[in-house]
């Protein structure tokens, strides 16, 4: 056998060059004639869908002459709210970086307005909805571009055996492929007894109550479907109403039948419990589906992502857009609003949805139809009610519509769970509510 | 005139000569080099830690948006939030029952270690040191799954003898209890090697003294053990207070403050409040709660140095 001695001075050059090359991040270099571009984009969970944004900007920068350069940053353990606020604090970084959901209001005044990016987008494609121009837009200024890309909704996804066997409810032919819902009966009463069926036949629906957002935003779009606001549009408190107490009430008979640790559930939780096939039922987007599909394909032949059961107030279902901000520190806003404009065409959208497997969502009315959705399977037609064809339920976020720099905390701080379990194990109503009043009027702190 | 010259000229450069020879003796001076070789460490550290902490006490005393200032306000606002002293309570709780059983299982194990064959010694602390040589942030993750609401390895284990499921993370109790259970693990081989290192240097002689005067193994520990290790038991206190206090990773990843707060600590606190709520100035007045706590434990702890070394 012959062995080739390494010496340390090959080590240390060989271990340099392979570090380098992994950090490496795409970088387009071309003429340069327009300047230099550097963005930080979403790192999707999706294996090659990164590969389009790549090849989106390529074409972009070839045609532009600019010279781009992308980093993929992962929302994972928050390593992208990390980076906006250092960049925000250092006035310095990425022209371009992908914000979701609160992050646009919160850093708004270091934001470049994009109303030309935008508006040319909304006459392309249609208007977007009422939670995209709530996050999006302050004083009638867009702070940013809605992004197709990470945009979602966490509607239920079904077990249609497990549904028609023990709640007697048929998601498919509620949600039928390729045609507008039959579903009137599909109310918070409804979700309740089937919710309540399926724990007694020992597949409970798997729905979070941690702290992180999948427990949040069901949360949400309960307290919505009742009218139950903490703070309302104009910043006043509004805890102590009736609206809200019936969605306690309501949350705390669904408390009873959900698993005894959802408490402790993280983003993932819900994904595990409908891939392991201990659930009838998870609020998610297509994502628990794409890898039931690869790690148990038994699972995922029987999934349907389906729309939101309807309450007293109306059908609200659960819905985080992303966004791409410009800084205002960038020293190339130009070639970046070229780029935006370039991202947020009919065709580039188009292009986003297929890669993701129909996981991401365009923001823009006329974009929810494309084909990727209804070819989706097994089984087929599984997404073609995710993108929420006919709009027959109300995309929100939770705590909407207080302000949003409010809105944020409650969301962050995850009140609305908090309240709805303190509630469940055993807390008073009086003195949940009290409590919640406290905290909302902390958060109202300027 | 000119004598007085030369004279001066002379003078000065005799007092050259003297200043270039203490120069050249400071230099050559064991401390003075290693001063100079730390240099650059210093000058690190003063970048890296003294920068940062001064800039958050900065932050601390800015308003939400960062654009006016308001001295204490955000210190007397979080005095009046509930949550806040709920993190004040849990962090004290979290930091002295870790210590306490760290120090406790440290101080058990050293012992064991110490009274194993000098030959199979070191595979043993090898051994124990592992826990905390693995960065924590992995073997937390490990642990997470081993808590796994659907897949808890523990649940799984425990069902053979109809027991369970327990939910590890989503009851108050147990998620307290777990987040602790993994510091101590996590923390007790540094506890350990102290402690094994301050055994080894207690003579042997004073544990013949104390057999003569027919001490028994409690006697032992009591009288001789002990009172040769106050000074490293009180240090490892103290730091490993420190760090427990500003203890970040484990209950990030295992509950992430939940259920309903009741596993928040300061940093993880901060955190939620700083980054995820976008109110940089109240996180930072978050965790610079800290310190007057862990100064107030620093002196206390320090000052029974201070004293045993006055006595000695």
């Amino acid at each position: 056998m012959i062995r080739r001695k390494l010496s340390r001075r090959q080590f240390v050059a060989a271990t340099a060059m392979s570090s380098a090359a992994l950090v490496a991040a795409p970088y387009i270099r071309t003429a340069n004639a327009a300047g230099k571009l550097s963005i930080g984009f979403w790192d999707h969970w999706v294996p090659d869908a990164n590969k389009t944004s790549e090849a989106l900007v390529k074409e972009w920068a070839e045609k532009e002459k600019v010279e781009v350069a992308i980093d993929y940053i992962t929302s994972q353990n928050k390593k992208i709210e990390l980076t906006v606020a250092a960049e925000a604090q250092a006035q310095s970084g990425h022209d371009i970086l992908a914000m979701y959901t609160w992050w646009p209001h919160a850093y708004a005044e270091h934001l470049e307005p994009v109303n030309d990016v935008v508006e040319a987008a909304i006459k392309q494609n249609g208007d977007v909805n009422g939670t995209v121009k709530y996050l999006g837009q302050a004083d009638g200024n867009w702070l940013a571009v809605p992004s197709t890309i990470g945009s979602q909704i966490k509607g239920p996804c079904s077990r249609i055996d497990l549904m028609k066997k023990l709640a007697n409810i048929d998601v498919q032919e509620m949600y039928p492929a390729g045609a507008p819902p039959k579903a009137d009966n599909w109310t918070m009463d409804t979700f309740l007894k089937a919710a309540e069926a399926c724990q007694k036949g020992g597949f409970p629906f798997g729905i979070g109550l941690g702290e992180t957002t999948d427990s949040v935003d069901t949360a949400g779009a309960i307290f919505q479907s009742f009218g139950a606001e903490l703070i309302n549009a104009k910043g006043d408190l509004t805890v102590k109403t009736d609206a809200v107490r019936q969605a306690l009430e309501f949350y705390k008979k669904l408390i009873a039948v959900l698993p005894p640790d959802a408490p402790s559930w993280d983003d993932a939780s819900n994904n595990k419990w409908l891939i392991s096939g201990r659930g009838a039922l998870i609020m998610n987007p297509p994502s628990a589906w794409a890898v039931a599909k690869r790690d148990a394909p038994q699972v995922a032949e029987q999934c349907w992502t389906h729309g939101f059961p309807s309450g007293p107030k109306g059908r609200f279902a659960p819905y985080l857009p992303y966004f791409w901000g410009l800084w205002k520190f960038s020293k190339n806003k130009e070639a970046a609003r070229s780029l935006l404009t370039h991202l947020s065409q009919a065709s580039s959208i188009e292009k986003f949805v297929s890669a993701s497997g129909g996981y991401d969502l365009p923001a823009y009315e006329k974009m929810t139809t494309l084909k990727t959705w209804a070819e989706q399977g097994p089984p087929k037609g599984t997404l073609y009610h995710y993108p929420n064809p006919f709009n027959h339920q109300t995309l929100s976020i939770a705590a909407w519509p207080a302000p949003p720099k409010i809105a944020q905390q409650i969301y962050a701080q995850a009140t609305l769970t908090k309240i709805a379990l303190r509630y469940a194990q055993g807390e008073k109503m009086e003195a949940t509510l009290a409590w919640a009043e406290g905290e909302c009027e902390g958060f109202m702190r300027s | 005139m000119a004598d007085v010259v030369v004279e001066q000229g002379r003078l000065a450069r005799s007092a050259g000569t003297r200043k270039r020879a203490s120069l050249h003796h400071a230099l050559k001076r064991k401390s003075t080099v290693a001063f100079l070789m730390t240099l650059p460490l210093i000058l690190l550290i003063a970048l890296l830690v003294l920068y940062p902490a001064f800039y958050s006490v900065h932050l601390a005393t800015l308003n939400k948006s960062m654009q006016k200032f308001v001295g204490f306000g955000n210190f007397t606002f979080l005095f009046k939030r509930e949550t806040f002293w709920m993190v004040v309570r849990q962090s004290c709780l979290f930091a002295i029952t870790a210590v306490v059983f760290k120090a406790l299982i440290g101080f058990i194990v050293a012992h064991f270690v110490h009274n194993i064959p000098a030959k199979g010694q070191r595979k043993w602390r090898g051994m124990l040191l592992v826990p905390w040589v693995i960065p924590p942030a992995m073997s937390t993750l490990a642990w997470l799954w081993l808590f796994d609401p659907s897949y808890s390895a523990f649940n799984y284990t425990l069902s053979y003898f109809g027991i369970g499921p327990i939910p590890w993370l989503g009851e108050a109790g147990w998620a307290r209890f777990s987040v602790i259970l993994v510091n101590v693990w996590y923390g007790a081989p540094f506890f350990m090697i102290m402690y094994l290192a301050a055994l080894k240097s207690v003579p042997e002689q004073l544990y013949e003294a104390a057999a003569i005067d027919g001490a028994n193994w409690f006697q032992r520990i009591w009288y001789v053990t002990l009172p040769m290790m106050r000074n490293i038991i009180a240090i490892t206190t103290l730091f490993s207070l420190i760090v427990t206090f500003a203890n970040f990773d484990i209950v990030r990843i295992l509950t992430s403050g939940g259920p309903l707060d009741q596993t928040h600590i300061f940093a993880t606190w901060a955190f939620r409040v700083g980054i995820e709520s976008s109110d940089i100035p109240l996180g930072a007045s978050v965790s610079l709660f800290m310190v007057p706590i862990l100064a107030i434990a620093a002196i206390f702890i320090l000052r029974d140095i201070n004293k045993r070394g006055n006595e000695a």
